[in-house]
């Protein structure tokens, strides 16, 4: 199988069968999919308040970089993070009564899908806002803890904002040790990237003497590979680095509202990986599918969360 | 002492007491010392952890922020108090919210130092007072500089509250001498306010009397009490001139209150004393609409209704920019004859000047 598919200059590639997955990675993306996927549902039925933005097609790169970061590392998410915060810290449980405030929520109800704060792991919903805080916690690392790093996720939208480029230069400046992970899905809620980025995120990252690394395959066990080293560069030689990601967003900015035409290019991985390996995908993929279901069922039993430490 | 020395001291304590203080912010290395020399000879001593940062007051916020999240505490300066205009984000959504927004209490000891205020010529971008823009904020707390509280004292109050802080200092006090009034009034602390009024000794007392005043503090004379002033420190001088005027001009005895928390502002131990005055005057240096005195006198007459002798009295600064030429600069910034006039206006005197 070979498919090439192109927005801007920024490609995904299948170009070959998938590697087979270890059942651990293959079971921590199908657990991400499925909850997305309930989500979705769970808004159709009216079961959920506010809005929520999955993470649909993205589930490998958090899963990825799971091996490459350490308990010790800061991680700094966006709004579309629930794959960031599975990929931590494997709790469903937690996040989902976090988006149905309900009791055992990760922050008690008060954040919701895209604020949330659970030891080193934090999101916040305004783009480019987290980078300099991120800065700050490097620093502190760099001086504190040397060899823990602070690792940013942010979107190709997120390069539209001037703090974005505010913590580039502190970092380089200061030689911080900040990995930021760019999830360049081609499309900025509504935008195509043509429509919003002038140049490329790497032309921007170098113009600050950054380094850049740029990833279009969604193969885990070849991004670990080509990441591992420099990864290990940031927390023994700190310094930020930015690794742009070519992904795709299977599904909408948040629900019900994808306006992109249906040659936008979609790219799912999954159904690469489930072709080549049709087996491991069933058996894990419906034990991923029947866990998520009981949760949703036991989650939406739970009394109300309790916010007691306003 | 001069209230900018006090104010250098107290970062030189801060930074040799805690091993965790970073200070952050432009042009602050030595030799220059910041814009305003606050933080002279703070770069010398304490090299690792007093940064000087590009022009990114947004960036600067966020990695104070970022800091303090993980286990430091920071105090960052803005060179002018307008430009914290630029890091507005990073405060009203990020520092200010995250206390609470993760559902348990984040702390976030932070300090943001914000040279405010008029007087020197520096025209409509460099002047302005813009306190009123962070009312109302949760998770924030406005103080204000004054010649009466000692800045040490405030910086540690800020950063145990665990929340960031702006610290607004009008440019004019860093030139001023601490603890100083005139001959014909004394001051105590009652809390965190400053409370100027009358020597009982009278003239030829000691201008620099000062105490804890204790529960008593606030037991003033009907005689003395013709109106009661609330304003931030930075209008202190020009409040005590209003009222050395209104003295001995009009034969008007008023008290002066200093607070140094300016929001979350909690009038309860100042109420008895403002319930009896025949007039409650609010001053302060930012523009018109949406002030501080606004938000004080809605409180106060909630709180004092059927009480209050008049509707509490606000002065404030032109609906205007602050204009760079001296005269006309004058003519928009509250001046001392501005709250003496409004004192006058307050109590009915028709014939006020």
């Amino acid at each position: 199988m070979r498919r090439l598919l192109a927005f801007q200059e920024v490609f995904l590639v299948l170009e070959r069968p998938m590697d087979r997955l270890s059942d651990d990675d293959l079971a921590l993306l199908l657990l991400i999919r499925c909850f997305e996927r309930k989500l979705l549902a769970l808004f159709e039925q009216g079961e959920l308040n506010g809005t929520t933005h999955t993470c649909l097609g993205q589930e490998y790169i958090p899963v990825a970089l799971r091996t490459l970061l350490r308990e010790d590392d800061w991680v700094f998410s966006n709004h579309r993070g629930h794959g960031h915060y599975l990929a931590r810290f494997e709790d469903p449980e937690g996040l989902l009564a976090e988006i149905m405030g309900r009791k055992g929520a990760v922050c008690e109800g008060v954040g919701g899908s895209q604020h949330l704060k659970r030891d080193r792991y934090l999101s916040t919903g305004v783009q480019g806002q987290s980078l300099p805080v991120a800065a700050g916690v490097a620093l502190r690392l760099k001086r504190h803890e040397p060899g823990a790093l602070a690792c940013a996720y942010v979107g190709d939208g997120t390069w539209g904002e001037g703090a974005v480029y505010e913590a580039l230069n502190l970092a380089a400046l200061w030689r911080l040790p900040l990995l930021v992970v760019v999830e360049h899905n081609g499309i900025a809620q509504s935008t195509p990237t043509a429509l919003q980025l002038a140049g490329t995120i790497e032309g921007r990252a170098r113009a600050f003497g950054v380094e850049h690394h740029r990833i279009g395959v969604p193969d885990i066990p070849v991004i670990r590979a080509g990441l591992a080293p420099l990864v290990e560069r940031v927390r023994t030689d700190p310094g930020p680095l930015v690794v742009e990601f070519a992904t795709h967003r299977l599904g909408p900015h948040s629900k019900g509202d994808d306006t992109r035409p249906p040659d936008f290019p979609r790219t799912d991985w999954y159904a690469a990986y489930r072709a080549a390996h049709p087996v491991q995908s069933a058996t894990i993929e419906e034990a991923a599918r029947t866990r998520i279901d009981r949760i949703a069922a036991e989650v939406a039993a739970r009394p109300p969360a309790v916010w007691t430490a306003a | 002492m001069r209230v900018g020395e006090n104010l250098n001291r107290a970062l030189h304590g801060l930074l040799a007491d805690d091993p965790s203080v970073y200070v952050l912010g432009e042009d602050l290395l030595d030799p220059y010392g910041g814009a305003f020399k606050i933080t002279k000879g703070l770069s010398t001593r304490f090299p690792d952890r007093v940064l000087t940062t590009p022009l990114s007051e947004g960036a600067v916020v966020g990695a104070a922020s970022g800091l303090a999240l993980a286990g430091g505490k920071a105090v960052v300066e803005i060179m002018f108090a307008d430009f914290v205009a630029l890091a507005f984000d990073q405060i009203l959504n990020f520092a200010a919210k995250s206390v609470t927004m993760y559902g348990t209490r984040v702390p976030l000891p932070l300090v943001i130092r914000c040279p405010s205020g008029g007087h020197r010529g520096y025209g409509p971008t460099h002047s302005q007072s813009p306190q009123k823009h962070f009312i109302g904020i949760p998770g924030l707390s406005l103080f204000e500089m004054s010649p009466f509280h000692d800045n040490r004292a405030v910086l540690d109050r800020m950063l145990a509250l665990g929340e960031p802080c702006l610290l607004f200092e009008d440019k004019v006090l860093y030139t001023r001498r601490m603890y100083e009034v005139d001959e014909l009034f004394r001051w105590d602390l009652v809390d965190d306010v400053a409370v100027v009024r009358l020597d009982p000794g009278g003239p030829g007392g000691s201008g620099m009397s000062r105490g804890d005043a204790g529960p008593g503090g606030l037991e003033i004379p009907d005689g003395d009490l013709d109106y009661v002033l609330i304003v931030p420190g930075g209008l202190a001088h020009r409040a005590l001139a209003a009222m050395r005027a209104l003295l001995l001009g009009h034969d008007l005895a008023g008290v002066l209150l200093v607070p140094s928390r300016l929001y979350p502002f909690d009038p309860s131990p100042l109420l008895p004393i403002l319930g009896r005055a025949p007039l409650v005057c609010v001053a302060e240096d930012g523009s018109a609409g949406g002030t501080w005195g606004g938000h004080v006198a809605a409180d106060l007459h909630t709180r004092l209704w059927g009480r209050l002798r008049r509707p509490v009295k606000l002065v404030h600064s032109a609906d205007s920019v602050i204009p760079t030429a001296a005269h006309l600069e004058r003519e928009v910034l509250v001046q001392e004859s501005t709250i003496r006039r409004a004192v006058l206006e307050g109590l009915g005197d028709s014939s006020a000047p």
